[in-house]
């Protein structure tokens, strides 16, 4: 019970204001691997993915909780920490889980043609996480990036949508890393 | 000495969230017009208080944050922000363009070119290019949804027709990534050009708007214009009157009644560099 108290943020407004910085330049730069720390969550979810979640969600983001993470500890971590409504894949601002548990992806959100902005961002825990394979171009590359994507065409077809599209935060350990829909992806 | 009353930056936590969730996704859609919650700051609508709740989503304590007002450190909006964020947060500032992590700046991009690592806050007081061409919100979001902006080249062909040239000066529409026609905030089209492939990452708030947008770095962003007009950064053909640069924006000074003026740069930063570089203008006080 008490491991589900902790954990959290112990300081919040500067742990929180370092891992949005973190967060902002992975997004403003896809490909590019941050390292985060400040959150100490039950198994199996990483310090990064909890980070994101604890700077992230609140009572006003609903949350999908994918495969293994749809668990009692997690459940009862969030709700304590973030207090984000657990709800299914369609209705989800935020979703958690292994990439493929997460699929078909095309179930979430991927914005109103009006609202590009009201789509889901899922935050993929990756068993690695490392600047080689996949490469991107696109907004906030200067030439190319490369990236351990668990796949290129669930991407491209994601890319097609602009300016609709998910958007992805990828976490691994203490490191994430983003993807936005705005990224182009090709296989290595 | 930072005000124990208040969270770190002014802000409380939830109301950072929300802005920070409608920052990551400006930068996913560039040029894309997020609304957000704008909240009301201890400043009036019109002093960049869409600025300072980016700035303050933003800031941790290690930043260094520059403020600049017209290209100028010293006015009363820089002066009032910058104290703001020194009495909230206890940040470092700095006036040297080099050393800020922050700048958050209304209607000017710094002279000298910013690098990664650096975000460049802008104030913006009407996001939409659109909004005085279409007033209504539900009109304008769905030119922009079928990217539907003939009436914005009827508006600079309407420039040409009168004036011979696109006259528009400041508030230069550009067009980002080929998608979204976007308003720089009213900087000078002088500036426009450093709006592209830039290293730093550009933030724009605009609170009274409740609108916030980005631009990545490394993002292309071209000016809109015509192939017999091409877009032209201009600025006053003369030479700064305090360290000579001739290729820097310039402000025109009233120095009497006698219609006496002088040009210096509006950057108040990179011409005093200049100058104790040695720089010496039309102007200039002899050496000692």
């Amino acid at each position: 019970m008490t491991a589900i108290l902790t954990g959290g943020f112990a300081d919040p407004a500067p742990q929180s204001a370092h891992a949005f910085r973190a967060l902002l330049e992975a997004m403003a730069r896809p490909g590019r691997i941050h390292t985060v720390l400040g959150a100490e969550p039950p198994a199996p979810l990483s310090v990064a993915a909890g980070v994101t979640l604890l700077t992230l969600t609140d009572a006003t983001t609903p949350l999908h909780l994918a495969g293994a993470y749809d668990c009692a500890d997690l459940r009862s971590w969030i709700a304590f920490h973030c207090g984000a409504p657990l709800v299914s894949a369609q209705e989800a601002q935020f979703a958690l889980g292994a990439w493929e548990d997460l699929h078909p992806v095309t179930q979430f959100k991927i914005g109103d043609p009006a609202y590009p902005d009201r789509s889901a961002t899922l935050i993929v825990e990756m068993p690695e996480l490392t600047a080689t394979g996949a490469r991107l171009t696109g907004p906030g590359i200067a030439a190319e990036a490369r990236l351990s994507l668990p796949e290129t065409a669930a991407f491209q077809a994601n890319r097609k949508l602009f300016p609709l599209g998910f958007d992805v935060i990828l976490t691994c350990d203490k490191r994430l890393a983003a993807l936005p829909r705005s990224t182009k992806v090709e296989a290595n | 000495m930072t005000d124990q009353a208040y969270n770190f930056a002014y802000l409380d936590e939830q109301t950072k969230r929300m802005l920070r969730r409608a920052l990551l996704k400006a930068l996913a859609v560039p040029g894309y017009q997020v609304p957000f919650a704008s909240r009301e700051m201890p400043m009036p609508y019109g002093w960049g208080t869409g600025g300072v709740q980016v700035t303050a989503a933003c800031l941790t304590p290690v930043d260094r944050l520059k403020v600049i007002d017209q290209g100028a450190d010293d006015t009363t909006n820089a002066v009032s922000i910058r104290r703001f964020f020194q009495r909230t947060s206890g940040v470092a500032v700095t006036e040297a363009t080099a050393e800020a992590t922050i700048i958050q700046t209304r209607h000017r991009i710094p002279e000298q070119p910013l690098s990664e690592g650096q975000i460049l806050v802008y104030q913006v007081p009407i996001p939409e290019p659109l909004r005085f061409l279409e007033p209504r919100e539900t009109e304008t979001r769905k030119m922009h949804e079928l990217e539907e902006y003939g009436l914005m080249h009827v508006k600079l062909y309407e420039d040409i027709a009168r004036h011979g040239e696109v006259s528009t000066a400041y508030a230069y529409p550009v067009k980002v990534e080929g998608r979204y026609v976007m308003d720089p905030s009213p900087i000078p089209k002088f500036d426009n050009p450093k709006l592209n492939d830039s290293p730093a990452i550009q933030l724009f708030g605009a609170g009274r708007e409740c609108r916030i947008y980005a631009l990545p770095p490394f993002t292309k962003v071209v000016s809109l214009d015509f192939d017999d007009h091409p877009f032209q950064a201009s600025k006053a053909e003369h030479n700064c009157d305090l360290c000579g640069c001739g290729t820097s924006y310039l402000d025109e000074v009233i120095t009497d009644d006698q219609g006496s003026r002088m040009f210096v740069c509006s950057d108040t930063d990179f011409c005093a560099t200049r100058q104790a570089e040695g720089h010496r203008g039309r102007l200039s006080p002899e050496a000692a």
